[in-house]
């Protein structure tokens, strides 16, 4: 979705998943869930263009969506990776607002983007190794240890800030202000997009063709076997929990760039849209199966259905209602093509 | 046989876990392209005797020699290192990845970034399992998930990928456990073809009919010593259960009940 134009031809041709040469079953078959998802979005666009034409064929509202995205998307991107691993992060939105208030800090201070910057993703990826050290050596389940580094770094911010923002604004004279939120072609594509799809190419090409990727995918699948044939178990818990961590503090990077703003509850709210992407894309609680094309199309999905809802004239109310249902409604979706084809 | 001219020469080797000895001094001599059955009953120290053997434990005391050169770092990763393989009991698959995954799993063939060479893993998974694990099922591709193979097929790739690595010792413990008549057939024929490639293997298992018909040599082994040792022309496969009884009954390998 580089534009909006994709979106409205979307309706009358459904995109065909071309099989290059190959055998067109085979490819169905090895990608039904990317299939489904697509035909999710597409069907969910079809909906919004019938429903509301007049805002769904005009280029503000893609514009809008592409602008605000990427400070869940990211993380739903790295989450897919302790998603796949059969764990779980429930602080990344905590390490968002610890992180973030070390960006502000910091930048207030030394007046330099580049250094802020750098301090808050060590502070991000330092996170993350504490939860990893907590679920990989101390022997917690991540959900457990990450309940409580949730609150950890969420009270931390609290005690930092004292409950005050920092106010940003000079953010905009720095040139890496429009490297990260700038806006290319005149004010259409906004520079976070740009950056969110190309983490999500970069992270797929790591998750189905490197080492670090298939080993996730092994620990995910059956830790056991995976120690024996030589794969660093615990390293490798250790490192995704680290990368959620990093692109935690990353997306903060992007949300406060945006705002010039930040404020202490900074990613309260995050939380179970990031997790509902990764999973409305197809990534296995179970862990040693997900897609990072999934993750993106459920970012796409997440991220349009609020404003798609109320566009249509449905009021506000109807929103979670209809977050339920999709997610409830595609996950089972899932669950069957994978039992039928188990 | 001396510790120079053996594939793998265990010497004096014993160990114990705290204050209870698990094995006795223990005298193994492994040659090349021989295939040696350990029996034991549970408890007799088979086990721990492999785990010296592929490095988990260290011995308490002892040399172990592989290729004439003795071992002083006792590792997994050195034991594949110089090539000793070990197909498990759980055989080590990731039932939800493919078979081109599988093959290489914590061994990929990757570039210097780390990245996988995909169409040569696919190649070269391809080429063993039509070659040389005779796979002729249209069934089974390299793209198939693990899980959709039968226990004897998992059996086949585990060992599979322990000829490709070329290891010179594959060690199969209890690779028939829980398979059908005809799935244990297919992995006596995946040991044989150990054999047939010139390489040696320790087979672990209680079956004495599945050990008699594929291997060499017989090593038993009784509460932490070697009980005998015979080759197949020195013992019928009706003595060696005869020999296996009596040591379960009466503690000893000979008619009379005394020592060997």
């Amino acid at each position: 979705m580089s534009g909006g134009s994709e979106q409205v031809t979307g309706e009358a041709v459904a995109p065909q998943p071309v099989a290059k040469g190959r055998d067109w079953a085979a490819f169905v078959a090895a990608h039904k869930i990317q299939i489904a998802i697509t035909l999710i979005l597409v069907g969910l666009y079809s909906l919004f263009l019938t429903g509301n034409p007049d805002v769904f064929l005009r280029y503000d509202i893609y514009r809008s969506f592409m602008s605000t995205m990427p400070f869940f998307g990211i993380m739903a991107l790295a989450m897919t990776f302790v998603v796949t691993l059969g764990e779980m992060d429930l602080s990344f939105p905590s390490v968002m607002g610890f992180s973030t208030w070390v960006f502000g800090t910091v930048y207030v201070s030394s007046e330099s983007f580049l250094l802020a910057l750098l301090a808050c993703l060590l502070v991000g990826v330092i996170a993350g190794l504490g939860n990893g050290l907590l679920v990989a050596k101390v022997g917690i389940p991540s959900i457990v240890a990450t309940i409580g580094t949730m609150f950890l770094w969420r009270g931390a911010v609290n005690m930092a800030a004292e409950g005050k923002g920092i106010a940003l604004v000079s953010l905009r004279e720095s040139p890496l202000h429009q490297v990260f939120v700038g806006r290319l072609f005149d004010d259409v594509l906004p520079m976070q997009f740009v950056w969110m799809v190309a983490i999500a190419v970069f992270l797929g090409l790591i998750y189905r063709r490197h080492r670090f990727g298939s080993h996730v995918l092994f620990v995910g699948d059956n830790a056991a076997s995976a120690a024996m044939m030589g794969i660093k178990v615990d390293r490798v818990k250790i490192a995704c929990f680290m990368l959620v961590g990093g692109f935690a503090a990353l997306a903060g990077v992007f949300l406060t760039s945006e705002v010039t703003y930040f404020w202490p509850s900074q990613g309260d709210g995050m939380l179970l849209t990031t997790l509902a992407a990764v999973f409305i894309g197809g990534t296995s609680v179970f862990g040693g199966k997900g897609t990072l094309y999934g993750t993106f199309i459920g970012v796409l999905i997440i991220g349009s259905l609020e404003a798609g809802i109320v566009a249509i004239g449905l009021t506000g109310f109807y929103v979670q209602f209809l977050y339920g249902l999709l997610i409830t409604v595609s996950v089972s979706i899932y669950a069957l093509l994978l039992r039928r084809g188990g | 046989m001396t510790a120079s001219e053996s594939l793998l020469s265990l010497r004096r080797i014993t160990k114990g876990f705290g204050k209870i000895p698990v094995l006795h001094e223990i005298d193994l001599d492994i040659g090349s392209n021989e295939i040696v059955a350990l029996v034991g009953d549970n408890g007799a120290g088979k086990s721990t005797l492999i785990k010296v053997i592929t490095g988990v434990h260290s011995p308490s005391s002892g040399e172990v020699w592989f290729k004439g050169e003795r071992r002083n770092e006792h590792s997994v990763k050195r034991s594949r290192e110089i090539g000793i393989e070990t197909v498990y009991q759980e055989r080590a698959l990731a039932d939800q990845q493919a078979l081109w995954r599988n093959m290489f799993a914590g061994r990929e063939l990757t570039n210097r970034f780390g990245f996988i060479d995909v169409a040569k893993q696919k190649a070269e998974t391809e080429r063993l399992l039509r070659r040389q694990m005779g796979f002729t099922s249209k069934a089974i591709t390299i793209d198939s998930e693990v899980r959709g193979l039968s226990g004897g097929e998992k059996q086949g790739v585990a060992i599979g990928r322990a000829l490709y690595f070329d290891a010179d010792l594959i060690i199969l413990d209890e690779p028939t456990m829980g398979l059908s008549l005809k799935e244990t057939t297919r992995v006596l024929d995946f040991v044989k073809d150990i054999r047939r490639q010139g390489k040696s293997a320790i087979f672990i298992d209680h079956n004495i009919f599945h050990v008699y018909d594929v291997c060499d040599r017989f090593v038993i082994l009784d509460r932490g010593r070697i009980a005998g040792d015979f080759r197949k022309e020195e013992l019928s496969q009706p003595e060696l259960v005869r020999k296996m009884l009596l040591l379960a009954t009466t503690g000893s390998l000979d008619e009379e009940g005394a020592q060997a």
